[in-house]
């Protein structure tokens, strides 16, 4: 059991996190995800006493994490990969610190067996893969057999039969009452392995809910229908039955409809009584990557803009028109995803609703306005959706 | 929550079968454990129900624990003993000790057989057999510094450091173990290199003619002194946390003490501070320990004081910053 409260740390002038509270049960792999540079990493480090948060604190089992009294036996971590001394062999590095919590020798065997390191276990960690590193880091997270793990991005580098293994690793650990703490920016792997899903953006809370809510509160499902291109009116005829029987309709821009708060069987039942043929009816349903998207697009620190390549072109005669050029799908455009559905009352996100407490007195909070920023995106009404269609 | 064992019969049967029930389930139970210790002898337990009994508060946490996992193994606190076999295993397996400390035995053993063939015995007239591994300290010392900067600084540069607070976020026990680890190694190596250069110059050059000055103190004192030059490395790699920026302050404190006084003789006004530096410079002071100076009365003695106050200085310097700034 993890839990923060008012978490805060400030570098300077820059604040990493801010007033971040939040609790990690057992019993359930919990994501952690944000964009880079969010303070996801500073917050693990916190966790861990690492680094001192300036207001708040953060407990793991009721202690703060440098009162507790033999560390590795309740918390194992794995931070990076390559945090090791990569001139000492693997079963060394793991030795010096299972003699550094009294845990005998034999389970540093045990456990190079466990993530599949004994071939290597007497190579020098200067020669290992990422991927190897991270079985590394993994095996010295379990050295202690712990109540509690955190695992910062711990399928970086794996291959995928170490993806599958890391996903049932979480999983099995989680299943047997364990806490697990795990970051990510790999969304399908998240929506594979985590149950729970804490969300931060630019140091804040931005959710703290379980996947499937986090999927229904920050993407709508939608259905899509599309009319003869033949006959614009059978598409007019249809959009305003769909609602008049409360659905919302959005039009797309090669000629379909998404359809939300209507389910497909109602679709086909109003488009049949209205007389309109259908070309496609199909769900639409929203992935975890998709809701992640639309609900961190405000906090993104680091964006890519379109790469103009004007450094490398020749300085063109006065009067000559510049060639035209094509976007590239996903470069520099804001609205690539879906707007965030817009609520009433000016809440972007599902928010949980009990508000933390307030860290010191007086703290103005310097991120006030930022995650409002999706708000402002145009978007018609697609809130709704309806239960059957998922 | 696993309910505190509660010693809840009647009055019955009193104490006897009491006793082993109330213990018995202690030590699986950590958290309930506690919970159940101010409950009193058998007899005097009240027959209302268990759960409001508790003295902790039943916390949102304490309820979460309650299909916890709690690892079959008993967890034990740990103490300097578990850092310094750790310590110890991580010096014994990096090269880095390997190297500076065989590169430190060949300067001192190896330049000290070459002085001990070199001389005859009238050499030891004034001076103690120890003398030959003067030279080859006054090299070598440098090869202690140099480890004890990476005992600390090549943890930090690998980032291992993270690793290690993380197992043991008792900082101060880390370095700690780190500072006994090395000073032991480092007098050890010393110790015994020049215990044997000291053993050899005896056994060829006993004569009647060398003088029969006792030297069982210079090897104590020199190796105490480059040991010591070491543990100031150590600290100053602690609070530098960078293996290059560490080992070059440390050959700034050893070897500009040395160089400064020919500049700052010029001046009547820093010809003092000269002097006192000419005086207390890393290589006049194993000079000193050597007797090898030109005063007789000079052993070392209060260049080793102002070395142990200038180590305790950085040694408290650094777990007053280990503690504070983050990793």
């Amino acid at each position: 059991m993890i839990e923060a409260v008012g978490l805060t740390k400030r570098y300077g002038a820059k604040t990493a996190v801010y007033n971040l509270s939040f609790q990690v049960r057992p019993g359930t792999v919990t994501g952690f995800l944000g964009p880079n540079g969010s303070g996801k990493s500073t917050t693990m480090r916190m966790i861990l006493g690492l680094d001192a948060p300036s207001h708040g604190q953060v407990t793991i089992g009721g202690y703060p994490y440098r009162k507790l009294p033999n560390a590795p036996r309740q918390v194992g971590a794995l931070l990076d990969a390559k945090a090791v001394h990569g001139g000492r062999h693997a079963r060394n590095h793991l030795l010096c610190l299972a003699q550094l919590s009294g845990i005998p020798a034999r389970r540093v065997d045990e456990v190079l067996g466990v993530v599949g390191l004994q071939e290597v276990a007497r190579k020098r960690s200067k020669g290992f893969s990422l991927g190897m590193g991270q079985r590394l880091g993994i095996a010295a997270a379990l050295l202690g057999d712990p109540q509690v793990l955190l695992f910062d991005e711990p399928v970086n580098g794996l291959d995928p039969e170490g993806i599958l293994w890391v996903r049932n690793l979480m999983k099995s650990l989680a299943a047997e009452g364990r806490t697990v703490f795990v970051s990510s920016h790999l969304m399908s792997e998240m929506a594979l392995t985590a149950e729970h899903l804490i969300v931060i953006g630019r140091g804040q809370l931005l959710a703290d809910m379980s996947v499937g809510d986090f999927i229904s509160a920050n993407s709508a499902d939608f259905a899509r229908v599309r009319t003869p291109d033949t006959d614009p009116q059978q598409r007019e005829k249809l959009t305003a039955a769909l609602t008049e029987a409360g659905g919302q309709v959005l039009p797309e821009q090669d000629g379909g409809l998404r359809v939300t708060g209507l389910p497909l069987p109602r679709i086909s039942d109003l488009a049949h009584g209205a007389d309109v043929r259908l070309w496609e009816l199909s769900p639409h349903q929203a992935s975890l990557e998709e809701a992640y998207m639309r609900m961190t697009q405000g906090a993104v620190d680091y964006r890519s803009t379109t790469d103009q390549r004007a450094g490398l072109q020749q300085q063109l005669p006065p009067g000559a028109v510049p060639q035209p050029q094509l976007p590239v799908p996903g470069q520099g455009q804001h609205g690539w995803y879906a707007p965030p559905p817009p609520q009433q009352g000016g809440q972007p996100f599902a928010m949980p609703q009990g508000a933390p407490a307030a860290p010191a007195p007086g703290d103005a909070n310097p991120y006030a306005a930022a995650p409002q920023a999706p708000a402002a995106a145009p978007s018609p009404e697609m809130t709704k959706r309806s239960e059957e269609s998922r | 929550m696993t309910t505190p064992p509660t010693p809840q019969q009647p009055q019955a049967q009193p104490q006897q079968p009491q006793a082993p029930h109330t213990q018995a389930p202690q030590p699986q139970q950590a958290y309930a454990g506690a919970v159940a210790a101010p409950q009193g002898p058998p007899a005097t337990a009240p027959a209302a129900p268990p759960a409001p009994a508790a003295p902790a508060p039943p916390s949102a946490w304490q309820q979460a624990m309650s299909n916890a996992y709690t690892s079959p193994i008993p967890v034990k606190r740990t103490n300097l003993g578990h850092a310094l076999t750790s310590e110890w295993t991580k010096i014994k397996s990096v090269r880095s000790t390997v190297w500076t400390l065989s590169i430190f035995l060949i300067l001192v053993i190896g330049i000290g057989l070459l002085a001990v063939a070199n001389t005859q015995s009238d050499d030891y007239q004034d001076v103690p057999f120890t003398v030959p591994a003067f030279f080859g300290l006054m090299l070598g010392q440098i090869c202690l510094i140099t480890l004890g900067v990476l005992v600390t600084s090549s943890e930090y540069g690998t980032g291992m450091i993270r690793t290690t607070f993380t197992a043991s976020p008792q900082r101060h026990r880390v370095l700690a173990a780190k500072i006994l680890i090395f000073f032991t190694v480092a007098f050890v190596a010393s110790a015994g290199s020049i215990l044997l250069v000291g053993l050899m110059a005896s056994g060829a050059h006993s004569g009647p003619e060398a003088g029969d000055i006792p030297w069982g103190g210079t090897v104590f004192k020199g190796a105490l002194y480059v040991s010591l030059l070491g543990v100031l490395a150590l600290a100053v790699g602690s609070m530098l946390r960078h293996s290059a920026g560490a080992i070059t302050t440390m050959l700034g404190v050893v070897l500009v003490p040395a160089i400064l006084p020919g500049f700052l003789g010029i001046w009547d006004s820093t010809q003092k501070l000269g002097e006192k530096m000419a005086d207390y410079n890393a290589i006049n002071s194993l000079a000193k320990i050597f007797q090898i100076d030109d005063f007789d009365s000079a052993t070392g003695t209060s260049q080793l004081v102002l070395l142990i106050v200038l180590t305790a200085a950085a040694v408290v310097g650094a777990f007053a910053l280990l503690e504070k700034r983050d990793v």
